[in-house]
């Protein structure tokens, strides 16, 4: 007897259950039962399993009877005359969609030639085997898994046009492509995915050679001549909002220009941009600190005669501006009410984004890198015909990855781009090396896609001939400009009196345990407390008592909230840390002693 | 000339100066030899580390950077018939926290002269191999209406190991002194006496009977005898140095347990210290890492200063520190500091992490010495 279970839960026994089986898939084709539902015999446990649940990866396959697909040459006909739809074929059971376990009672063909009477399916197509991102990497069977994986993960990085009304959306952390070109070397998922109306790439051309060193441990070279006639630019969109808040106390926030006599007014300078409605104008370009919205708070804390004494000056500052390192043109403005009902203010800000040293570009194959140097096109080297590539990548980055996909999309690329056609890269499917190589003799270059080059600085032939062509690279939304970061002197931490951390809070590079321990293995003892003397300070010790005493500045006395004033009171030097230290042991009832010697 | 060597014992190690005796032409002139001496000294100093040289964290990087590329696993010699040894990290790890007790425990017997060419190898390494009564039975036949024990024994077994029925009849005859026992071919008969008639009772001192100790070495489970150059060696698994010391054949000068805490116990403190450094270094030499030898050696010097093992841990060497912040910043800080409230310890800020914890100049390198002038005090 075969047990029986329906999402994973014990509903019977079954007599026959090959037989029982089969039932249950020709009534699913039958449009009997729903077609989510998917069944599995497993021989050796002798049980089956239903599942019509939730969260199972499904895909679409043909289904065989007798060797034969059942779908015929009419179904295509009246499919390509869109007199039947895709769902169409479901309900008629001409295609079913398994799960991966029903996946292992099926027996599917790659292609038509193969089947045989013991098949059960047959693959739409092998490109079905695919996700979405990884049928556009073009020549994809020629390249590791491992490779293709990265490269698809590597285009939903790249920049392009997310949706067409942009301009009037607000979305956080935006770049928009100002060049989209459809790419030369395509796969048919970029014409049935509509990639080719919204593309986020350039066909860039791409000599494979080193330069000057530039372009090792992955970087990339750039033409100056290319990046200015606008390759690789994009744009960066960023929302600020303010909302006017209700309080419980009635007060409201304003969005206003503060008056002067405000808690925490900045500089007269500051609010500069802003309209008689206390927001910026649009087109205005800003830089860090500049006021995009001006806006005043009602003070924190209220105290019960406060309410009916409402001077403008208890009011406080809490304008949106500009943080640090950030610039741009202010874009679209946007005033508007918030679901609870509040006035609310978007302003976008736009940034133009020029490619430069450290912007992350990437070809389809994994073949990512960062901008090495960017070169005048007077010193780029140039082929006899006169081209000078956009890109220059180095060879070393092949071998060990073994991305031959990039190679022959090079070839691919510069064939197409010379008879002015696409070329068709479909996984498993593809122009075949060979044809294109033919086609390139023919176009009168060398079937190998290598071309005579010169150096660009003193114009002498190369000694080696340049692999040279076209690839399709996407510039990445990791661009130097969103994260660089330096600080000499900034913001500390309240508690700690140490440096903040991270960028958006300008904070300080943290030197640890394990770099701090490199200071000690050098013997460079005083660089190490130079090192760590930011939160340094001076307090007063009380000579009997050990502890921190008081040091009152404006009667200049030193005395000891325990002892009193008739003790020893010294100063020393510590970090802060320390102090904080002894505060936290008195917490914890451990009285800290400090015995003070003199050091010399 | 012996003056000559005698002046240079305070500036040149023992070891040096005999390295130059021996090297030295007998017709060698006092002057020559004064300067070949004189150089020496000045190649001698260059070479010693400088005052303030913090060579413990130079150690700790040393060893630390290419710890973090050994491999983790072990490999596994399938269907070899060698024995598993800890190897690697796990092993490293095990050493230098002291652990009492170690995963694979082994033992290095070399022997000596006559014994080592092979010649019997195999009955000396079963004799040095813990044998149990269970492992030269045959057959056990119960003999209920007699109360009886017939123990038949395997001859051919007993023969490899070098096992005689005396020996076993003394062995049986000690843990069960209640039995009459008689031989009777290739069989021992045990009989119960008239108290002890009970049918379980036969079967539980079978069991029993089964687990005498009967020859060889305690608490070595395995054996492996294997040839190394041009002698043979025994490798075991499972260690009793003191007792395998005991045995005649063994050559007591090279015999090795890897056990750090029987060879404290068998050899002394100094043996374990260089047991240390000889396993550690093995393990990195295994992985093909390159650390100096001088690392090692001061890490174990750590170890075994105070006379007996003690592992880098909160409970061994970290414990041994005097200053209550470095202790309380590696592990449990509120354990230490509370113990150094109770007793009033004072921390003399006279290591490193204290006085970076207070950013105080640390006592080495460059912040080691100090002015000694003599401030005017009005």
């Amino acid at each position: 007897m075969n047990e029986l279970y329906l999402n994973g839960k014990f509903i019977g026994k079954v007599e026959n259950p090959s037989e029982f089986t089969e039932k249950v898939r020709e009534a699913r084709r039958n449009g009997v039962i729903p077609d989510n539902l998917n069944i599995y015999y497993d021989k050796r446990v002798e049980d089956i399993q239903i599942n019509d649940n939730k969260g199972r990866l499904r895909r679409p396959l043909i289904v065989v009877k007798d060797g034969q697909p059942t779908l015929t040459e009419d179904n295509i006909k009246k499919l390509q005359k869109n007199e039947i739809l895709f769902s169409d074929l479901i309900k008629q059971g001409v295609i079913e969609y398994l799960d991966a376990a029903e996946e292992e009672n099926a027996f599917i063909a790659f292609s038509r030639e193969e089947l045989t009477k013991e098949h059960t399916h047959l693959e739409i197509t092998p490109l079905a085997m695919v996700g979405l991102c990884t049928s556009l990497v073009p020549y994809a069977n020629f390249s590791p898994g491992a490779r293709i994986s990265i490269g698809s993960k590597n285009q939903k990085q790249a920049l392009g046009m997310y949706a067409i009304n942009f301009p009037i959306r607000i979305d956080m952390d935006v770049n928009i492509l100002h060049y989209p070109q459809i790419p030369l070397v395509q796969s048919i998922m970029h014409e049935v995915s509509n990639y080719n109306k919204h593309p986020s790439g350039q066909n860039m051309v791409v000599a494979v050679m080193s330069y000057k060193g530039y372009n090792v441990d992955d970087a990339v070279i750039l033409n100056k001549a290319s990046i200015d006639r606008g390759l690789g630019r994009s744009t960066y969109y960023r929302p600020t909002i303010a909302e006017e808040l209700r309080y419980s106390s009635g007060l409201t926030d304003e969005i206003s220009i503060p008056d002067k006599d405000i808690k925490g007014y900045k500089s007269e300078r500051d609010y500069r941009l802003l309209e008689g409605d206390g927001i910026i104008f649009p087109e205005a370009n800003v830089i860090e600190g500049d006021v995009i919205i001006g806006k005043t708070s009602p003070p924190r804390f209220l105290s019960s005669m406060d309410q009916y004494n409402l001077a403008p000056s208890s009011r406080r500052e809490s304008s949106v501006a500009l943080k640090h390192g950030e610039e741009g043109v202010i874009d679209f403005v946007l005033i508007t009410e918030s679901s609870e009902g509040n006035r609310l203010v978007q302003v976008k800000i736009r940034d133009q984004r020029i490619p430069e040293l450290g912007d992350k570009f990437t070809s389809r194959h994994g073949q990512k890198g960062v901008v090495g140097l960017i070169v005048d096109q007077a010193d780029m080297p140039f082929t006899a015909s006169g081209i000078t590539p956009d890109l220059l990548f180095s060879p070393h980055g092949i071998p060990s990855r073994m991305t031959i996909s990039h190679l022959i999309e090079l070839i691919a690329g510069k064939t197409g781009a010379l008879s002015s056609r696409y070329i068709d890269g479909t996984l498993f499917d593809v122009e075949p090396e060979k044809k294109l190589r033919r086609e390139l003799l023919s176009l009168g270059f060398r079937e190998n896609g290598v071309e005579t080059m010169y150096n660009g600085i003193t114009g002498e032939q190369l000694e080696a001939k340049i692999y040279i062509g076209n690839i399709y690279y996407m510039k990445l939304k990791h661009m130097v400009a969103n994260k660089i970061h330096a600080r000499a002197r900034g913001p500390i931490q309240l508690l700690t009196r140490q440096p903040t951390e991270g960028r958006a809070k300008e904070g300080g590079l943290r030197l640890g345990e394990m770099e701090k321990d490199t200071f000690v293995a050098h013997g460079v003892s005083l660089l190490l407390k130079e090192r760590f003397d930011a939160d340094g300070t001076v307090i007063p010790i009380c000579e009997s008592c050990g502890m921190v005493a008081v040091h009152d500045k404006f009667r200049n006395k030193l005395y000891c909230p325990i002892c009193g004033d008739n003790v020893e009171i010294n100063f020393i030097e510590i970090s802060y840390a320390f102090k904080l230290l002894l505060d936290e042991l008195k917490s914890l009832t451990v009285h800290p002693k400090l015995i003070l010697k003199n050091k010399y | 000339m012996n003056k000559l060597f005698k002046k240079y014992e305070e500036k040149l190690p023992l070891k040096v100066i005999n390295d130059i005796k021996e090297n030295m032409p007998k017709n060698i002139s006092e002057a020559k030899l004064k300067r070949i001496l004189e150089k020496t000294v000045i190649e001698y100093n260059k070479m010693l580390v400088e005052p303030g040289e913090s060579v413990g964290i130079i150690s700790a990087e040393s060893i630390g950077e290419p710890g973090t590329q050994m491999t983790l696993n072990t490999f596994h010699f399938a269907g070899v018939a060698e024995m598993n040894v800890t190897m690697g990290l796990p092993r490293i790890i095990e050493i230098l926290d002291g652990r009492k007790t170690i995963k694979t425990p082994m033992m290095e017997i070399y022997l000596t002269k006559p014994y080592n060419q092979g010649k019997n190898i195999k009955r000396i390494a079963l004799s040095i191999k813990e044998t149990k009564l269970n492992e030269i039975v045959s057959e056990f036949v119960i003999n209920i209406a007699e109360s009886k024990i017939e123990i038949i024994f395997d001859e051919v077994k007993m023969k490899n190991i070098g096992i005689e029925y005396p020996v076993i009849q003394k062995n049986i005859k000690t843990s069960f002194k209640e039995l009459a026992l008689s031989k009777k071919g290739n069989a021992i008969i045990l009989k119960l006496n008239e108290k002890e008639k009970e049918i379980n009772q036969l079967f539980k001192i079978k069991e029993k009977i089964k687990d005498i100790y009967i020859q060889g070495v305690k608490s070595v489970t395995h054996i492996l005898p294997i040839k190394k150059g041009s002698e043979f060696l025994i490798v075991t698994a499972g260690t009793n140095l003191k007792k395998v010391l005991e045995l005649d054949f063994v050559d007591k000068t090279r015999t090795i347990s890897n056990n750090l805490f029987e060879i404290t116990n068998v050899l002394g403190i100094e043996a374990a210290r260089q047991a240390i450094i000889n396993e550690v270094f093995k393990v990195i030499q295994n992985q093909g890492l390159n650390v100096d030898i001088r690392h090692l050696m001061l890490v174990a010097d750590t170890m075994c200063a105070t006379g007996s093992i003690k592992g880098v841990t909160r409970y061994g060497v970290v414990k041994e520190k005097s200053s209550v912040l470095a202790k309380a910043s590696f592990e449990t800080p509120l354990k230490h500091i509370f113990n150094a409230s109770l007793v009033g310890e004072v921390d003399h800020l006279n290591s490193v992490v204290e006085n970076v914890m207070l950013n105080q100049p640390v006592p080495v390198g460059t912040g080691l010495p100090g002015l000694i002038t003599k401030v005017k005090r009005d």
